[in-house]
């Protein structure tokens, strides 16, 4: 059952007021708040196991070594890969689509092969491939989006080549909420034996995830977006690739032997770990997966779904309102703008009303275009969002339209 | 008027408004009211991008005093330009320099200008800074 006044209470931030007016926090795509154990595992691992890992003799750094490892395994298990040594800890989605662009890209694609995204990609998917179009001369083609949201994926067929070695694209839009139906791409995709790289930094902490049923070869995804803290992150990737592209970064904590002649590295995922790690991070991460268990992310997913429908329909229908997207495979963002006023001032008033939202392009310019609009305001929710915060919302979106009111 | 004198008549209209929202929605009636007549302002050569709103600025010099027209998107942003101007146009490079931009804090929107907010203040404040250093500098160059 999932009772969402014990779920809040485990939120302390969500007891504040802003500008004496209680927090409506709905910018949960951005980075979503921490609950207290989360907060606690952090505090508990610097105040009692901090050390660093990797080889330490002394007791410490093996307790913290078997936290770190015990939170890859949390993390196996949260995203269901059949090992741990698939799942290499990085600073975030960014850093991991970084990591593909550079290992994988520089050292399997070549001039002249062709790389598939999407029109909805957040700019972290967008421009690691770009600047490897530009230094390996390789060529990215778009997946467009229709006006409802989705992606018209009759395209697909048209732009998949015999050059194309690479697709990667967003489980869950960060602008629209769409759900795209990422296990039919990489069937259609596998055919011609395309790798896929699935962004799920929008996904992971609202929909279940299986990345073996999934079948695809990278998941990529943000511990902060998920309630854990910031700077750690997740590439998952099939071993086989694993063992097929170099190291990343080069250092410490990664190498089976060096000389000034040759240096050799150590199997995944240490060789994808250089330099000591955030400990810390991957703490908080362990912590929020099993936070995320407890309640266990059917029933959050079944919760969010009831409150991201009733505030969708209900700010469809005010007047004066326009929503982006259309479809009913959505969760977590819905983007909106109000007739005849700036996103910015609609944004800047509803904060001042306590009401958090994120205005602008959301990383997502090329999305924007496609629109043709300069930006939108976007609410975004996770699971400690109730029915309440969506009429909060709704309320303000009025209220903002009164005082702003140009005619 | 001096700068200073300009941002104490500020500090004095915001200073009966408590709430935020009454701040805001001064910030918004002023925004309506800074009326922008230069039709070539809107260019691109006057544009600073930011990620939430866009605001243009356009510099000129008159009796030895820099004169800046500028605008925005966004209301709330425009109302603030309207004050940055009031305190900043028409003041010689010298004192602009030299100025002190207490008023911001003052009236709570410290934050507004921050770099980070991407509405496009921060560039204004930073390219009439510029501006104004530039002219300083080749006054000084002449001189020599």
């Amino acid at each position: 059952m999932f009772n969402i006044d014990k779920i809040r209470d485990d939120f302390p931030i969500l007891k504040r007021e802003i500008y004496n007016k209680p927090l409506v926090y709905l910018d949960n795509a951005a980075t979503t708040q921490k609950p207290k154990q989360v907060i606690d595992s952090v505090s508990e691992f610097y105040s009692n196991k901090n050390s660093n890992i990797h080889r330490g003799v002394h007791y410490l750094s093996e307790e913290a070594d078997t936290e770190y490892r015990q939170a890859r395994k949390t993390v196996k298990e949260y995203i269901g890969a059949k090992k741990s040594s698939e799942i290499i800890f990085t600073y975030g989605t960014t850093d991991s689509l970084n990591f593909i662009a550079d290992t994988f890209g520089r050292s399997l694609l070549k001039q002249g092969d062709e790389i598939i995204i999407t029109e909805m990609e957040h700019h972290s998917n967008i421009i690691p491939w770009q600047r490897l179009c530009d230094q390996k001369d390789t060529v990215l083609k778009i997946i467009p989006v229709d006006d409802n949201g989705t992606l018209i994926l009759e395209k697909l067929k048209e732009l998949i080549t015999d050059k194309t070695k690479l697709i990667s694209l967003t489980y869950v839009s960060n602008v629209l909420g769409t759900i795209n139906p990422v296990k039919k791409i990489i069937k259609q995709s596998h055919k011609h034996n395309i790798p896929v790289i699935i962004d799920g930094a929008q996904a992971v902490q609202h929909i279940p995830v299986d990345v073996q049923s999934l079948d695809c070869d990278f998941f990529v995804f943000s511990g902060h977006k998920m309630y854990a803290g910031t700077g750690i992150g997740i590439l998952y990737a099939k071993q086989k690739w694993l063992e097929a592209i170099p190291p990343y970064r080069y250092g410490g904590g990664m190498i089976a032997k060096v000389s000034f002649e040759k240096t050799s590295f150590l199997d995944p995922p240490q060789k994808f770990e250089a330099g000591t790690v955030n400990i810390a991070g991957a703490v908080s991460l362990k912590a929020a997966a099993e936070y995320i268990n407890t309640t266990g992310l059917e029933i959050i997913s079944s919760h969010e779904k009831k409150v991201y429908g009733y505030a969708f329909q209900k700010i469809r229908k005010l007047p004066g309102v326009t929503v982006y997207g259309n479809t009913a495979d959505v969760c977590g963002a819905i983007s909106f703008n109000l007739d005849n006023i700036h996103h910015y001032d609609a944004g800047a008033l509803l904060d001042k009303m306590g009401i958090a939202v994120r205005t602008g392009k959301h990383c997502a310019e090329p999305l924007m275009n496609r629109y043709g609009i300069q930006g939108t305001i976007r609410a975004s929710f996770a699971m400690y969002n109730s029915i309440e915060d969506a009429d909060a919302l709704i309320n303000g979106i009025k209220k903002v339209q009164k005082i702003l009111d140009t005619k | 008027m001096t700068i200073n004198d300009i941002q104490d008549q500020i500090i004095k209209e915001f200073s009966g408004l408590h709430d935020w929202l009454d701040k805001y929605e001064y910030l918004i009636t002023l925004g309506k009211s800074h009326y922008v007549s230069d039709e070539e302002l809107k260019t691109d050569e006057h544009v600073i991008s930011g990620c939430q709103s866009n605001v243009w600025l356009k510099t000129e010099i008159k009796n030895n005093k820099i004169l800046f027209t500028a605008d925005s998107d966004a209301l709330i942003t425009r109302g603030i330009i309207s004050l940055l101007l009031r305190v900043l146009s028409n003041q010689t490079a010298d004192d602009i320099i030299h100025a002190d931009l207490y008023f911001i804090e003052k009236i709570g929107l410290a934050s507004s200008l921050s770099p980070s907010r991407a509405n496009g203040l921060a560039a204004i404040v930073k390219q009439i800074q510029t501006t104004a250093d530039r002219m300083q500098s080749s006054k000084n160059s002449t001189k020599k």
